[in-house]
């Protein structure tokens, strides 16, 4: 076997131009694989990460997003007041009553507008949300018209930077603070004082109400009292659950989109391993022949092609999960269509994407390398030693 | 003559090879032709725009309305000839999944402005006697098997409730560029529905379409409209229609750039496949080669024949490529339903494949053609392939 191996080896080395394209093509579609598998982890880990277990976002029946939403102040008031809900240290209810609202604002990079969420928090908002830290400059004092922008949109977007101002709803705001939310969707929102906000953009309601439970586990409880009460058409969702849902056609549209180009460019892929392993097994009719006669099985050589078209496809791998790993320095940053408003993830590359990545690649490689190496099999002892 | 047929036989002397690459081929261009009809038809709606007519919006965004009174108001401008508004309802029909643009618009004045919406006038008649009546576009009617007559319950999210419309009128697209998977209903009814649930959002409408005279005055006219509302509670943003349309295709540019860079990728591929077929058909032959030589062919001629074969396979790959995109497009169309509303190749498009097929069929044979005019006769006479 060992001398089969190197057998396979040298005569990948020997046929250097072919060996690099046939896995250069392979690379290529390993990268598409990859980048698209590390798309879909980044925009899920942004989303997933922005919400909290123990956080409920109630919004009104059937909105779908916090923009749509509408809750009035009575409303919101019994919202605030369940018994399930936590007190904090100063000892009122840990609950964020919001008004979210998209403003277009301009791109620093393309002049062009995209819609940013602004998002008016109550005074436990930030409390609610741990993972937010202001980087720069401080906090927006309540009552003020001072806002804090998300950090991908401070480095995108005009008038977003600390000291510099935005005006909207007839109103000039100042931005005097940045946050970092970890990657989380916070970073692509502004925030502000929510009665600040609802005075300037005229609303008289509130959008969503965030609460803090007691106990993640009374959380059902918590949902069945809400969606009963006869005074309320709201709706209660965990918050991690509700922002995976906020990014799910978004998700399944790069999922879709990618698994479907993948196979599809797979087959071109697979297509030029056939054509080099065909041609592998027609350069070496006589030699096959020599192996069989000096008493190597059928199954060896079988195995030996397919090792070589695994190989194949494993170079691939390789050298397209190290292009692909290249793509993790950019980010990517969208409109999402469910809230139709900016969002910023990047790619993100973990284990799963690189195992199932380099599965591909072998399978690619079998897929290539399956039937030449059965016609090496196959290959009668006599007639190949004969072959010129 | 001679010469192309050997071309042609040398082409066929493999076979297998030469029907596998192909056949490669052939997947690479439907995939490139695919891709770039999902790129068209991302502005499409900004392709079907008319430069005659203006949209006004919220200068904050367009999630906030603007009052019903501004119409009188832009309609007694200068080169305002006609007004109409439309408002996002945004319902969902049994499912999320089931997504088509549904619009509240001022039937009596709306399809005025939009004469691309090519409606029969007896369904016409029928729609604006029917305050719950609607008008539905061609591909969103055969999407669902919608007729006249029937009745398409839709559930709230912004408007909240269940509201239930019959459909009074389908309309056709004048042009293929034409979006036909929409949905329009009486904004009197919304409005009236409003008064009595929220009184609050009465009197509210999305957007204004302005039409203008001469659309030379798009600057002008859009400059105005904003400076009559500037400082009120709803400042105004104007812009052309197809500006506006850009702006939805902007949002989500990052999306349409990964889509183009993919496109190439596969053409990437296929050529990395196609060298490879004709790196190894020249090794093969670089003894045949000298042969040709020694009898007094020049570099040139074997250069030829290089080219020659792999611009013939690169071809039939793009052939046959080509006619197969339209039905391969035509399938997806009907899969993704109303999410692409206008979804056709463009002759551009079958241009952008013929070419990169060509760039393909040449780029690929530069490594075997230059080593076959470089090899010493001697040399080739003794290699063994």
């Amino acid at each position: 076997m060992p001398i089969l191996l190197s057998y396979t080896l040298r005569n990948l080395a020997a046929r250097k131009l072919t060996t690099l394209l046939t896995s250069g093509g392979m690379a290529l579609v390993v990268f598409v694989f990859a980048t698209v598998l590390m798309l879909e982890e980044g925009l899920r880990r942004t989303l997933v990460e922005t919400g909290s277990m123990d956080n409920v976002v109630v919004t009104r029946r059937s909105a779908g997003t916090e923009v749509q939403s509408v809750i009035d102040r009575d409303q919101a008031a019994i919202v605030e007041n369940q018994p399930e809900v936590a007190h904090g240290i100063d000892g009122a209810r840990l609950a964020s009553k919001e008004t979210i609202v998209l403003i277009s604002l301009v791109k620093r990079d393309s002049d062009k507008a995209s819609n940013v969420l602004i998002r008016g928090v109550g005074q436990k908002g930030v409390e609610l949300r741990p993972q937010v830290g202001i980087v720069e400059g401080r906090m927006f004092s309540p009552g003020s018209a001072e806002i804090i922008a998300g950090k991908s949109i401070a480095e995108r977007y005009h008038g977003a930077r600390v000291g510099e101002i935005l005006r909207f709803g007839q109103r000039e705001w100042t931005v005097v603070g940045i946050m970092d939310a970890g990657r989380t969707g916070f970073d692509s929102e502004i925030w502000g004082d929510a009665d600040q906000l609802m005075q300037a953009f005229r609303r008289p309601v509130y959008s969503s109400v965030i609460v803090r439970l007691n106990d993640a586990r009374g959380f059902s409880e918590f949902k069945t009292r809400i969606e009963a009460d006869p005074r309320l058409t709201l709706e209660a969702k965990q918050e991690n659950v509700f922002y995976a849902e906020q990014s799910r056609v978004l998700a399944n549209f790069i999922r879709y989109l990618g698994l479907i180009l993948s196979i599809i460019f797979s087959i071109g892929a697979i297509i030029g391993a056939m054509i080099t392993m065909y041609a592998s097994v027609a350069h070496r009719t006589t030699e096959i022949g020599t192996l069989r006669a000096l008493g190597f099985r059928r199954a060896t050589i079988l195995l030996t092609f397919l090792i070589e078209a695994l190989m194949l496809g494993a170079a691939g791998g390789v050298v397209g999960l190290v292009l692909a790993s290249f793509m993790q320095l950019f980010t990517i940053s969208t409109m999402n269509w469910q809230s139709f408003s900016e969002l910023a993830f990047s790619f993100t590359l973990n284990t799963a994407i690189i195992a199932k990545s380099l599965a591909f690649a072998l399978i690619m490689g079998v897929g290539g390398g399956f039937l030449p190496a059965a016609r090496a099999a196959r290959l009668d002892i006599v007639d190949s030693l004969r072959a010129a | 003559m001679h010469f192309l047929k050997l071309i042609l036989r040398n082409t066929l002397r493999h076979k297998l090879r030469s029907g596998l690459t192909v056949l490669g081929l052939v997947v690479a261009i439907v995939a490139f032709g695919l891709l770039r009809t999902v790129v068209d038809a991302w502005y499409a709606g900004a392709e079907g725009a008319s430069s005659a007519r203006l949209v006004t919006r919220n200068a904050i965004s367009l999630v906030f309305p603007l009052p019903i009174n501004y119409q009188e108001r832009i309609r007694k401008i200068d080169g305002v000839s006609a007004i109409s508004h439309a408002s996002w309802f945004g319902g969902v029909y049994v499912s999320e999944k089931n997504f088509f643009p549904q619009f509240a618009v001022d039937a009596k004045t709306y399809f005025d402005l939009y004469p691309e919406y090519v409606i029969a006038p007896e369904e016409m008649k029928a729609f604006r006697a029917d305050r719950k009546g609607c008008v539905i576009g061609r591909k969103l009617a055969n999407t669902h098997g919608f007729k006249v007559g029937d009745t398409i319950p839709l559930r709230g999210t912004i408007y909240p409730g269940a509201w239930n419309f019959t459909v009074r009128a389908i309309y056709d697209g004048a042009e293929s560029a034409t979006d036909t998977s929409q949905f329009f209903f009486h904004w009197d009814y919304l409005n009236e529905t409003m008064k009595k649930a929220v009184a609050r959002r009465t009197d509210w409408i999305g957007v204004y379409v302005i039409q203008i005279s001469d659309p030379d005055r798009a600057a002008e006219i859009s400059g105005e409209v904003d400076a009559m509302f500037r400082n009120s509670l709803a400042e105004t943003l104007t812009e052309t229609e197809k500006a506006f349309q850009l702006g939805f295709v902007s949002m989500t540019e990052a999306i349409v750039i990964a889509i183009r860079i993919v496109s190439f990728v596969v053409i990437f591929i296929i050529l990395a496949v196609m060298a490879n077929t004709m790196a190894m058909t020249a090794r093969e032959r670089i003894r045949e080669y000298a042969t040709l030589k020694a009898l007094g062919f020049g570099p040139s001629f074997l250069a030829g024949l290089i080219y020659g074969e792999s611009l013939m396979i690169a071809l039939a790959g793009a052939a046959i490529g080509i006619v197969l995109t339209f039905p391969v497009a035509a399938q997806f169309s009907e899969q993704v339903g109303t999410l692409f509303p206008v979804f056709g190749v463009s002759r551009e498009t079958v241009y952008m494949q013929a070419a990169t097929a060509t760039v393909v069929g040449l780029a690929a044979s530069v490594l075997p053609a230059l080593r076959a005019a470089r090899v010493p006769i001697v040399d080739g006479l003794r290699s063994i392939g």
